[in-house]
């Protein structure tokens, strides 16, 4: 399936958030020609445009491009990088991990205290991140300088594994699924006009989720994530978020968003009469693109359709490639229908903008 | 990398769990046959290389190298098909949160030792260590078919594909002690260049992870005039005492102590001085924690040298050795066998 090929190579490039260029490159090569338009903006969100064949809701389609990272903060005397993680990254996962540094993907290993120089409070305690630094091999401050900057980003140097029943294993899955399922999703062509939006920093804050969609200014806009997952036992049902394997997650509500009740529903519908697995998403931790985007503007009905991925935001995430797959049927048979269900954007929009009578400019 | 580094790359990445090394002997035993008399496994899986000396009336050398690394053992399959381990050596709980493994079932499964992702974590739980019990290997399959590939009691190694840094530096899994290993080639190489008197037993040994238990039979088995033992040391880092961790490439640490002989290590390093081989003193109060333990109190005790290989973030999947010290470390050590004068 070509959309796996792509998931596994998106998932290999390096975007940390604000670094994003290598995966918009990527994503740029294979959507262009399914597109009727497309631009990158001032903060480097890749915006496309595709006509839709008769009438209809403006419809947004959000993957971000970034994943979590870190950054070269420091050089000290002995050579060694010390870092602070970009976006969401737990202590102990950065032990003893492979990463590339800099633009020129210089390799290095995160080290950590041997177990046995370690105290007593040490070896019963929990890692702590200011302690850990990068070793790309220098004897010194001088030969890392000529190697790396300060201000370097870092990613995990993961390449992706086939394993098990059906899953797969790589970095950056958030939310390299999104932007693997959107090329697919742009493939096809719908009654009414899509915009493709590839994002830039959701991971540091929905940044460019909040730039997109005042360029779009859609009525409806729909997110493609990877999800937390942790199905494991010992673990309270509601705790597990969501399970591999049981089909895509949607959002009811998170940290930044109460998704549209109608359009979930619309979704929902959808599943059901096409008989795709769905599951509930059932913590309310984290956030999506979706809360800066329902903001938008005059206000923008969203919702989230999700890839469960467990050990998310680790160089290890995994996912079963039939919650990809399904995501990608469940997106394209959402968009389908949408015209038929009248009630998502035929009510309820306002014609008041002050903004434009104040004579600011919409791009779109 | 130079052929060294090549090598030490290949070592890097066999899998030799302690106590179940058979899986990396017959590849051990490849890399001593073409410098060798003889090679043999012994029933342990301790890889012998013998290499004969000149004289008609040669003493013996022995210089073992452990080749098991650390790694799991499964404990329980869960109904899930999630998996439970404890370690196999000195596994820090700490250092392998989402890491790579290759779990040792029917076939080689791939899997990933889970962690929670941070959205998940209550408050409460946040700088809270995780203990071995309540982490998990996730091989991807149901609880049948992960029945159906997997025992308890199967080993589970560490995946971490040697990564060539700066300054001739790898960084991998198992440097401790697949750099002895390596070394142990070296010493072979040189030897093969020099005139040696001595019977010479290269001996990769098993299990001493577990507690030196390879070297138990190979000292007893190998009646030996000289014991050398190769093994690695702490290398420096900014957090940890700085007399007891050595620098990398700065040569080969010559460790000084009650159990090592004294007279061997003075004229060793003697001999590092004049052959300009790059070294260092590692002070070694009590048993070292190596296989010169047993070599001291083998049989009717054999004098032993410790030859130590500076690694960084020992124990980790990420540990860290200069291929220069690994080099010097075995000319060090052909040097001497080669110049022993018998008593």
């Amino acid at each position: 399936m070509g959309a796996l090929d792509n998931l596994k190579k998106l998932s290999a490039l390096d975007g940390v958030s604000g670094d994003e260029k290598p995966v918009r490159d990527f994503i740029l090569s294979h959507v262009k020609d399914y597109v009727d338009e497309y631009w990158i903006d001032k903060t480097g969100n890749l915006i496309t445009y595709k006509k839709g064949t008769g009438n209809g809701p403006k419809v947004m389609l959000d993957a971000h491009m970034d994943e979590v990272g870190l950054m070269v903060t420091q050089i000290t005397s002995d050579g060694l990088l010390k870092f602070q993680v970009v976006g969401g990254i737990e202590d102990r996962v950065l032990v003893g991990k492979r990463v590339r540094i800099g633009e020129k993907g210089v390799p290095g290993v995160i080290g950590f205290k041997p177990i046995h120089l370690q105290d007593k409070n040490e070896r019963t305690g929990a890692v702590n991140k200011k302690k850990l630094t990068i070793d790309i091999g220098a004897k010194d401050k001088e030969q890392a300088e000529a190697k790396v900057e300060v201000g370097d980003i870092v990613a995990f140097a993961y390449d992706p594994v086939d394993f098990g029943d059906n899953k797969l294993m790589a970095k950056a899955l958030d939310d390299r699924v999104g932007c693997a399922a959107l090329i697919e999703i742009l493939k096809e062509r719908y009654e009414f006009d899509i915009y493709g939006c590839f994002t830039v920093q959701e991971e540091i804050g929905l940044k460019g989720a909040k730039t997109a969609s005042f360029q779009v200014m859609p009525d409806i806009a729909i997110i493609l994530e990877g999800t937390t997952c942790y199905d494991l036992p010992d673990t309270e049902e509601q705790g597990m978020s969501t399970r591999c394997g049981k089909g895509p997650a949607l959002t009811i509500m998170d940290r930044s968003v109460i998704v549209d009740r109608d359009l979930l529903n619309h979704i929902v519908d959808v599943a059901k009469r096409n008989k795709i697995p769905y599951q509930f998403k059932q913590t309310i931790s984290g956030g999506t693109n979706a809360g800066r985007i329902q903001v938008n503007g005059t206000g923008v009905k969203v919702a989230a359709i999700a890839v469960p991925c467990r050990y998310i935001h680790t160089p290890v995430s995994v996912m079963d490639k039939s919650d990809f797959e399904n995501m990608i049927r469940l997106a394209k048979e959402t968009l389908k229908a949408l015209p038929a269900a009248g009630n998502l954007w035929g009510t309820g929009k306002t014609d008041i903008n002050l903004y434009r009578e104040q004579g600011g400019v919409e791009y779109v | 990398m130079n052929e060294c580094g090549e090598l030490l790359k290949k070592l890097g990445s066999l899998s030799a769990v302690t106590g179940r090394e058979n899986r990396a002997s017959e590849k051990i035993a490849e890399l001593f046959r073409p410098y060798c008399d003889e090679v043999k496994i012994d029933h342990f899986f301790n890889v012998i290389g013998i290499k004969k000396g000149q004289s008609e009336n040669p003493g013996s050398v022995l210089v073992t190298a452990h080749y098991d690394e650390i790694g799991l053992i499964v404990t329980e399959i869960e109904d899930s098909g999630f998996l439970r381990f404890s370690a196999a050596g000195g596994v820090d709980p700490k250092a392998i949160g989402a890491m790579e493994v290759i779990v040792h079932g029917k076939k080689d499964l791939f899997g990933v030792i889970g962690t929670k992702p941070p959205h998940l974590i209550p408050p409460e739980d946040v700088g809270k260590a995780v203990k071995m019990d309540d982490m998990r290997i996730d091989i991807g399959y149901d609880g049948k078919k992960a029945k159906e590939l997997v025992s308890i009691g199967d080993m589970v190694s560490f995946v971490s594909p040697p990564q060539e840094l700066l300054n001739n530096r790898i960084a991998g899994k198992s440097m401790d002690n697949r750099s002895g290993v390596a070394a142990l080639v070296e010493i072979l190489k040189e030897l093969n260049k020099l005139r040696h008197d001595d019977d010479v037993y290269v001996v990769a040994t098993v299990q001493e992870e577990l507690g030196l238990i390879g070297a138990f039979s190979v000292t007893y088995n190998i009646k030996a005039d000289l014991g050398i033992v190769i093994d690695v040391c702490h290398g420096d880092m900014p957090d940890a005492p700085s007399d007891e961790t050595f620098p990398l490439g700065k040569g080969v640490a010559v460790a000084v102590g009650p159990v090592l002989d004294r007279r061997h290590t003075k004229a060793i390093i003697k001999l590092a001085k004049e052959e300009k081989i790059p070294y260092q003193i590692d002070p070694e109060t009590g048993d070292t924690g190596t296989e010169a333990a047993v070599h001291e109190v083998a049989r009717e005790g054999i004098p032993v040298i410790l030859l130590s290989i500076p690694s960084k973030y020992m124990h980790t999947a990420v540990e860290m050795v200069c291929v220069d010290d690994v080099i010097a470390t075995g000319r060090l050590a052909a040097r001497y066998i080669a110049g022993r004068v018998k008593e």
